[in-house]
């Protein structure tokens, strides 16, 4: 009986285990934040537009605000980008756009060329403000609510379901609850 | 009597390769913690980004080689020459310059990127399956081993006779 039962349970693991770590829906490079239920780290940065005009998210204390990390260099950034029009268009929440490893004028030229989504857009010039939200790559998305706290982090480009399906709810959500 | 001695002695062979192998595992596991990136840690560092202080410059590469590049994931940011991992060095030796521990600066990178940036998982609640796996699967293979001899021998419980028999 142990001789057919150990070998069987042993197979039936190794499946589960494979069939987990396997999974080609799974996104390896898409970390959990530990950020998550943690106050949005400051930015206090200066307009890529205008060096002379400071950007905060202090400013959205107390309304629920995205920020989107993105940067010239990062292809799917420019797929991003139209959806993140459309998402603008439909005044739902304001867009913090924080420009990631990038120049200032490569950022304003696409901005000028492509249409600008965000309400506020802070350029990183060190990386230091990054290394806060703990930012790997671009584009990632932070929503943030009316506490300030962050409460979801989404890596990878937004695409219409991801915003119905994972941004929409949450922010409904954060609103019912009380910001 | 002659004949059991034969398989004892074999029994015990046994016992010590096992043992070899645990306290090899038990090597193997002390230095990964201490070093998992060891290898080509200089390579990465540019001549003139050394630290001046010797001390700290150690402390910086030993504390770099333990953190992973979340870009290109199998790389420590001391190996990693992406801009990401770049940063990260500034950051680790500032902190260094500023008098922070070297706990202070991986709890810094962990509150930020999550324990998966630690090569070496801390030993704690949560990852002791991981650190333990290694002996609970060498306490199996003993198991087994133990088990096929003591089959194979088919010694009796009394196999030798206590003076109270005789």
């Amino acid at each position: 009986m142990w001789k057919f039962l150990i070998p069987m349970a042993a197979f039936v693991g190794l499946v589960v285990l494979f069939a987990l770590g396997l999974n080609p829906n799974r996104d390896i490079r898409a970390l959990p934040s530990p950020l998550i239920g943690k106050p949005a780290p400051a930015i206090a940065l200066t307009d890529v537009m205008d060096p002379s005009r400071p950007v905060t998210n202090a400013a959205f204390q107390g309304q629920v605000y995205i920020v989107n990390v993105w940067g010239t260099w990062c292809e799917m950034c420019r797929e991003e980008h139209d959806e993140l029009l459309t998402i603008a268009q439909q005044k739902v929440v304001p867009i913090i756009g924080l420009v990631y490893m990038d120049k200032r004028d490569n950022a304003k030229q696409w901005l000028e060329q492509l249409g600008n989504p965000y309400a506020a857009v802070a350029f990183d010039n060190d990386g230091r403000t990054a290394i806060d939200w703990g930012v790997y790559g671009a584009p990632e998305t932070f929503l943030v609510d009316g506490h300030g706290r962050i409460i979801y982090k989404f890596v990878s480009p937004i695409t219409p379901e991801v915003w119905a399906h994972e941004f929409l709810p949450r922010i409904e959500a954060a609103r019912r609850a009380g910001a | 009597m002659k004949a059991h001695g034969g398989r004892l002695r074999s029994a015990l062979l046994l016992l010590t390769a096992v043992i070899g192998i645990a306290m090899l595992c038990a090597a193997v596991l002390t230095d990964a913690r201490a070093a998992p990136a060891g290898l080509g840690l200089q390579s990465a560092i540019d001549a003139n980004g050394q630290l001046v202080d010797p001390d700290l410059q150690a402390r910086f590469e030993h504390i770099a080689g333990q953190l992973r590049c979340l870009v290109c994931q199998n790389e420590s940011i001391a190996d990693s020459n992406v801009e990401l991992a770049s940063d990260l060095r500034r950051q680790v030796r500032e902190m260094l310059v500023a008098g922070k521990s070297d706990d202070a600066i991986l709890d810094y990178m962990t509150d930020r990127y999550g324990e998966f940036v630690r090569f070496s998982p801390p030993l704690e609640a949560k990852t002791l399956l991981i650190w333990g796996a290694p002996f609970i699967v060498l306490l199996v293979g003993v198991g087994i081993i133990v088990g096929i001899v003591r089959r194979r021998s088919r010694m009796p419980i009394d196999d030798e006779p206590t003076p109270d028999h005789q």
